[in-house]
């Protein structure tokens, strides 16, 4: 499905600030793959999802996604089958645009071959409504209201909703919930773990939660300095503690696992 | 008075199209777009040129199609070539100066006496007809910008301008929405370019004139027409934005004529004041919060030293 070969990225190349986020990294998910990530404070999580997603283009290696090659295909041409939610609630959507509007926006850009000047139809509009329902937040009796007047767990929510309108062949979820309450954060986890299931997707999850990594999806990958240190799945990731992980990560990197984020969570 | 009424209408329909570019440029996209002065010259000049030649009706779209041009260089400089926004259009307005005495034919002014206009035409239609055509240049005029204004709220509302206005919105949003914003920024240009050609080219068939420097300040009486119409009607919606924009203009042209014959302030001094107007309309928000930043101050202050 996603077939990562050997990518490198180096930031701000030839000067004091010279980093290697990601050094010769390899990575293969199969179709449906539910994928969770862990790591220190700069391992390159966030980097190997920008690299997936476009935001940059790798210095070498190839990135394949289903059949096609995507190495050297920009940011908005890849997002039409990648489906992405960052931590900042505010990233992923419009907020003078009224949530009709934005739910619009992500249901037209992905029926890519109809004419640029179709609208939103009356029957669109019922299904958005029927999908804001599912989210149970009352959303769906405040479509012509500004996204702007939302709350972070809400946006955030509707970004979800808008990620996975029409199904992407990958979803990109780079801490979604960290910049959330308890509660929100809780509810979208929630939400994301129902759509992820419903509807087959495979997906690429970073999160400072280690609990969460172990018990969401079905494989569990950890990360330091550009490239995965640890890669479980299957019955020995189900056996598998937090102090388990813990431990395997010193093994691994001969060193303790620093991420601020990680030690203040449960 | 009626004349001055009907004046003031028919210039405030016609130069709300200006205000109507800025909306989509500066409010929608949010790019202060400064091609706008030479640009509106550009319609006119085109305008101008080709209604001397017999052509009035070919002039309005050949006009347009002038202005989106025009808003192409800009977009290109910005987007592909990395030339700060503001830059972009204050370059590409230059490099107008020359092209607009070009398509005058290389005078700095023209003047279209004896020719037959789009405004003339309908008069004489109207008149042959047996109708009072006195109304007929404000008739024309509310139509076309109307028009316009139709579509263009038609335009925001499908695929490619939801995309337009989530460019200007929110720019990390639209690339993982798989839309691309150098496209969405240079169709966005061309359209309000397209709009400001428009409105030259309608005053320069109205006025039967243009002058090389008919443009000068043309962007900030545009900024003041929008601004005006919000604090009207408020700044919510598309259609309020679109209505706004013809509702300042207006009340901008009736400002202007009542300056002009009562002679309040000269009107030489209206462009002073226009820009005084403007400049302080976009920094209320930094005003009011200083004020009330130095108000909570003070009241510190008070409390401490008693």
């Amino acid at each position: 499905m996603l077939d990562i070969q050997n990518i490198s990225k180096t930031f701000n190349p030839g000067t004091v600030n010279e980093k290697q986020a990601l050094s010769g990294l390899s990575l293969h998910l199969e179709a449906g793959e539910f994928v969770t990530i862990i790591g220190s404070n700069g391992a390159g999580k966030s980097t190997l999802l920008n690299a997936v997603a476009g935001v940059f283009y790798v210095d070498q290696g190839r990135i394949t996604l289903g059949e096609k090659d995507i190495t050297f295909q920009p940011e908005h041409r890849r997002s039409q089958v990648i489906g992405r939610l960052f931590q900042d609630p505010l990233k992923g959507t419009a907020p003078t645009m009224t949530i009709e509007e934005n739910l619009a926006l992500a249901f037209l850009r992905t029926t890519r071959k109809s004419n640029p000047f179709s609208r939103i139809s009356r029957r669109d509009k019922e299904q958005f409504r029927e999908k804001l329902a599912l989210l149970d937040m009352g959303l769906e009796d405040r479509m012509t209201q500004p996204v702007g007047l939302l709350s972070g767990g809400q946006r955030q929510a509707l970004t979800l909703l808008m990620a996975t309108l029409t199904t992407p062949e990958l979803l990109l979820l780079d801490e979604h919930t960290a910049a959330l309450d308890p509660g929100a954060a809780d509810k979208v986890l929630e939400l994301t773990r129902q759509v992820v299931a419903r509807e087959k997707i495979t997906c690429l999850m970073v999160t400072h939660n280690m609990s969460q990594a172990l018990t969401l999806g079905s494989r569990t990958l950890m990360m330091a300095d550009g490239g995965i240190v640890l890669d479980v799945s299957g019955a020995e990731r189900g056996a598998m503690t937090v102090d388990d992980l813990l431990r395997k990560f010193r093994e691994g990197t001969g060193r303790a696992l620093d991420n601020d984020r990680m030690l203040l969570s449960d | 008075m009626l004349l001055i009424t009907q004046t003031a209408l028919e210039l405030g329909f016609l130069y709300a199209l200006v205000a109507m570019a800025l909306f989509l440029s500066y409010r929608i996209l949010d790019i202060a777009d400064l091609t706008t002065d030479g640009c509106f010259v550009l319609g006119a000049a085109v305008s101008v040129t080709l209604t001397a030649a017999g052509h009035p009706f070919l002039a309005i779209p050949a006009a347009m199609a002038a202005g989106a041009c025009a808003g192409f260089v800009t977009a290109f400089l910005q987007t592909r070539l990395g030339v700060p926004s503001i830059l972009a259009g204050i370059v590409t307005n230059t490099g107008l100066y020359t092209v607009n005495l070009m398509a005058m034919g290389w005078r700095s002014n023209s003047s279209l006496l004896g020719v037959d206009t789009i405004f003339s035409l309908l008069k004489g239609a109207v008149e042959g007809a047996g109708v009072d055509g006195a109304w007929c240049d404000l008739l024309l005029a509310a139509v076309v910008t109307i028009l316009a204004g139709v579509v263009l709220y038609w335009f925001l509302g499908t695929r490619l301008g939801l995309s337009i206005r989530a460019t200007g919105d929110n720019r990390d949003m639209v690339r993982a929405s798989s839309v691309n914003p150098t496209f969405t920024i240079t169709v966005g240009l061309c359209i309000a370019n397209a709009l400001t050609a428009l409105s030259g080219a309608m005053v320069g068939q109205y006025q039967k004139t243009v002058d090389i420097n008919a443009g000068t300040g043309i962007v900030v009486i545009g900024l003041a027409c929008l601004i005006i119409g919000e604090t009207v009607l408020g700044r919510r919606t598309v259609l309020k934005g679109v209505i706004a924009v013809m509702v300042g203009s207006i009340i901008y042209r009736f400002i202007y004529a009542i300056v002009f014959y009562t002679r309040v302030v000269p009107v030489d001094c209206l462009k002073l004041l226009t820009a005084v107007i403007v400049g302080l309309a976009i920094a209320a928000p930094s005003i009011k919060k200083w004020a009330m930043f130095q108000r909570r101050k003070l009241a510190a202050g008070r409390k401490e030293g008693v």
